[in-house]
């Protein structure tokens, strides 16, 4: 038992901002953009720091995969309780193509190279919503795993985990090492203080390069296309309920 | 001008002298102000000096030994400002004094404390309860806001003026009740330990300070002393063996009084004055704990605005200080407060910023989205106009705190001047911003639930406070007036020995000459300014030389009688305001084109235009001064408000008759 946990923080678009779709449809304005981290990937952090102040686990590293950027989101991970912090760095291209199965390799590669006993990751990214990154990385490893965590509980050498699943609760006990993804109702995420920000600068990130790891970031997607949502069509009001079901079928919906 | 016409009905309240003890946590501008007890009952310590006053009174002469020589070159803008020169030192280029690590840490602070404001803080339901909520000041000290500045080993952030200005910004655009609690504490509550103290009380004060495990206020102001500080009445009197003071006395609007453990006193010590072995009365400045005993306050005070911080009375009797908690120098309190507030100013300025921000993000909203007369409103020029102006009021206003707190931070220890001027505008512009933001907003603004009248409330009090505008538009006009007679005492004095110092008085001859005849003397900022802005430094640099001019005019004229002259007085300030909002649009919208930044075009057209109305602005003001007309026009404000004040209200009988 290593007693380190590895926790994935990813820099999105910040919930507030108005997403903006380029004008060539190849993506979203990110320049001069409010970043933050991803709200279920704070979820992750603040899980992680908890099991460390019940001292269940040592060490919380936090990981980020992207340009220079990303380690101003490991540095909010630091603050709010992370040890240290690993920035895997990947830009340009490989960046614009990075999707979960390129993260979720970097991840296992670093879960094993760190001997990691815990991987724990937000259930989805708020930009991307892909939800795959925290399956992917297990399979990868090969390692058992807790999605859409709501409670988790070390026991020994296993973790029972409280999972969310369509219409009610699902509890289940895994072996350890294990791969846990937060959801919503986990935990109340702390706020970066000021003075833990202070303290943060002293701890340390590494870097290191996808290369380093010997991942492939070939990816094997290629996007078409963005577009904005449509636009709500304008409603109408009707007077009664046999007015609305005419409607209705009128428009072939019943 | 907009501007203006607050400015001018706020100054004819000002006219009246003492004016009525003014509210805040004893922030009172004190620095403007010296009570001079022969001749009027204000006077500023610089108006002292220039005039040549016999040896001043009472309780400024600390102050007065505290000033510089002022013969010594000034590398402040406003002080050679008002000598017709153009000093570019602390101007130019626009200042930026974060080196990386410093710039990296501001970065990742401004976040968390954006989200807290944004999630945690409800600054409706503060004004609502008239106290901040304890979950929220409970975070607020978690999150560091307590010692923003106070030194890491002591427990704080440690945070430099242009960092604190940059968090400051975002409190005042959220919740200027919660900004009144936070700087009440620490802008002007325990300031004083962290520039006066010495390294024990230091050690003592500021760790819990910092933690907001003790809460700090600023006790200047009494019943009777408000505007003019140095007329206080509480008493500090040594004891015989040395070892401790008495302190008694009342103070009056203390924000944080009641909820505060450290206090930072001003009284009147007894003292031998080691020249005439006379005993005189002179302020001093004593760190006083609640718990030393006989500390009380009154009930939350009930106030238009800035409801969630607390105000009340506090009252001293009898409490027994120990020696070691005199602050600074026996006698030296003047000094103390007058830093003190001096070095808060930029921070109103700053928050107040973020204030106009924070509301014109709500006009825009409002009139992108709202349809009048088939158009979105914000397609008509009746709008168009507000907010341009709002735009160009918050331009200067971020530019002046930048400024002052990067002068700051280089260390420029003379910018009295463009702390007072960013102070006067900050609070003046912000209320006209607000003011427009709710006309844009129509009945909408008018609602509660938008959230502008409790700004509009809140903002009132910015205007009084910390030195109110009038006194300060004074303090302004004085200390420019001190340098400008400085460089006129060495003009006489080589008249006396012309032939040694011809070449000096050839320049100045020819320079008046000049300036008479309409042409240039010779002051360019060609060069400084980028050059697709020559024609506004131009603009500011022919305002400059004309208000040299003036002020060189109007010392010859009435002399030491200068500080007399409030209606003058007024108006020489409201140009150095102008002309100091010139010059720091200047200097950034260049920083912006030379840097190629993407707004650098819309920057420019914001220097311009404020350029351009500043300008006649200030023409119509000198020229003003320079006729006899003005003469007329201030007696007649004068035999007006004689005639009122007589008749205790207004004169004219009702057009009807009854």
């Amino acid at each position: 038992m290593s007693g380190r946990v590895l926790v994935g923080v990813k820099r999105v678009i910040d919930y507030a901002v108005k997403i903006r779709v380029k004008p060539d449809n190849s993506s979203v304005v990110t320049d001069g953009v409010k970043h933050s981290m991803n709200p279920f990937c704070e979820i992750a952090v603040e899980e992680a720091v908890k099991l460390k102040e019940k001292k269940l686990i040592k060490e919380v590293v936090a990981v980020s995969c992207g340009p220079q950027q990303a380690q101003e989101t490991i540095r909010t991970a630091l603050a709010m309780g992370a040890d240290r912090g690993i920035h895997v760095q990947v830009a340009g291209k490989d960046y614009e193509s990075m999707g979960p199965l390129q993260v979720s390799k970097i991840m296992a590669a670093l879960a094993k190279k760190e001997d990691a006993q815990l991987v724990i990751l937000g259930k989805q990214a708020i930009d991307d919503d892909c939800n795959q990154t925290g399956q992917m990385t297990a399979a990868l490893l090969d390692w058992p795993q807790g999605t859409f965590a709501s409670e988790v509980a070390l026991e020994g050498d296993k973790i029972k985990v409280v999972r969310e699943i369509d219409g009610g609760l699902e509890t289940i006990r895994i072996n350890t090492p294990a791969v846990i993804t937060a959801d919503l109702r986990l935990n109340t995420p702390r706020y970066a203080t000021l003075p833990n920000i202070m303290k943060a600068k002293k701890k340390k990130i590494a870097n290191m390069k996808p290369e380093d790891l010997g991942v492939d970031l070939t990816s094997r997607l290629e996007v078409l296309r963005v577009d904005e949502p449509p636009q709500r069509e304008a409603g109408v009001k009707v007077e009664t309920v046999e007015d609305l079901v005419g409607k209705l079928k009128d428009a072939g919906r019943v | 001008m907009l501007l203006r016409k607050v400015s001018q009905s706020s100054a004819l309240c000002g006219a009246i002298l003492r004016i009525p003890p003014v509210l805040s946590g004893g922030q009172r501008h004190a620095g403007a102000v010296v009570a001079v007890q022969n001749a009027r009952l204000y006077a500023s310590q610089a108006a002292e000096a220039v005039l040549e006053k016999p040896a001043a009174v009472g309780t400024e002469a600390a102050t007065k030994v505290e000033k510089p020589a002022v013969a010594t070159e000034s590398k402040s803008f406003a002080v050679n400002l008002f000598k017709g020169q153009i000093q570019t030192a602390q101007v130019f280029p626009y200042p930026s004094v974060m080196n990386t690590e410093q710039e990296e840490f501001l970065r990742e602070l401004v976040g968390p404390v954006g989200k807290f404001f944004e999630e945690v803080n409800d600054p409706a339901k503060n004004d609502a309860l008239e106290k901040v909520e304890d979950h929220t000041m409970e975070g607020l000290k978690e999150m560091g806001a307590f010692g923003l500045q106070v030194h890491p080993d002591l427990g704080g952030l440690g945070l430099t003026n242009t960092q604190y200005a940059r968090l400051v910004e975002i409190v005042g655009s959220h919740d200027l009740g919660v900004g009144i609690t936070l700087g009440a504490h620490q802008s002007i509550g325990f300031k004083g330990i962290l520039l006066f103290g010495n390294p024990a009380q230091k050690e003592k004060y500021l760790p819990k300070l910092a933690s907001g495990e003790t809460i700090a206020a600023f006790c200047l102001t009494e019943p009777a002393s408000g505007s003019d500080a140095a007329s206080i009445r509480s008493t500090a009197v040594q004891s015989p063996c040395g070892k401790y003071f008495t302190l008694s006395g009342s103070k009056i609007w203390i924000s944080n009084g009641g909820l505060a453990e450290i206090f930072t006193v001003f009284a009147k010590t007894p003292m031998k004055d080691p020249k005439t072995g006379e005993m005189k009365d002179k302020i001093s400045a004593f760190i006083v704990e609640r718990s030393f005993g006989g500390v009380t306050h009154g009930p939350p005070e009930k106030k238009m605005g800035i409801k969630a911080s607390n105000t009340a009375e506090v009252y001293f009797d009898n409490v027994r200080v120990p020696a070691d908690c005199l602050l600074g120098e026996l006698g030296g309190g003047f000094k103390v407060a007058m830093n003190i507030l001096n070095n808060g100013r930029f921070g109103m300025a700053a928050a107040l910023s973020g204030t106009m921000k924070g509301v014109i993000t709500k006009a825009v909203d409002h009139a992108v989205n709202r349809t009048q007369f088939g158009n979105k409103i914000h397609n008509y020029g009746a709008i168009q106009e507000k907010i341009a102006r709002m735009i160009l009021l918050q331009y200067v206003t971020e530019s002046m705190a930048y400024m002052i707190s990067g002068n700051m931070d280089s260390g420029a220890t003379e910018f009295q001047i463009e702390a007072a001027i960013s102070k006067i505008f900050a609070s003046e512009a912000a209320w006209l911003v607000t003011d427009e933001c709710i006309q844009v907003m129509g009945g909408m603004g008018f609602m509660k639930d938008s959230g502008v009248e409790r700004v509009m409330r809140d903002l009132r009090i910015f205007r009084i406070f910390e030195g109110t505008n009038d006194i300060l538009r004074l303090f302004v006009a004085l200390n420019g007036f001190q340098s400008a007679g400085t460089q006129l005492k060495s003009l006489q004095k080589a008249l006396k020995n012309p032939i040694g110092n011809a070449g000096m008085l050839a320049g100045e001859i020819t320079k008046r000459a000049k300036r008479k005849a309409g042409l240039g003397t010779g002051l360019t900022l060609q060069g400084t300014v980028h050059p697709e802005l020559a024609q506004s430094g131009e603009l500011t640099t022919k305002a400059i030389e004309q208000f040299g001019g003036v002020v060189e005019e109007l010392l010859i004229k009435h002399g030491k009688k200068i500080i007399d002259e409030q209606f003058v007085l007024k108006r020489v300030a409201d140009s150095a305001i102008d002309l100091y909002a010139m010059i720091v649009v200047l200097s950034r919208a260049s920083r912006a084109l030379s840097q190629g930044s993407p707004s650098a075009q819309h920057e420019k057209v914001l220097c311009e235009t404020w350029c351009m109305e500043a300008y006649d602005r200030i023409m119509h003001d000198l020229k003003a001064l320079r006729s006899s007309e003005s003469r007329k026009l201030f007696k007649n404000l004068q035999a007006i408000s004689s005639a009122v004040v007589q008749n205790g209200g207004v004169v004219a009988p009702h057009p009807l008759g009854f």
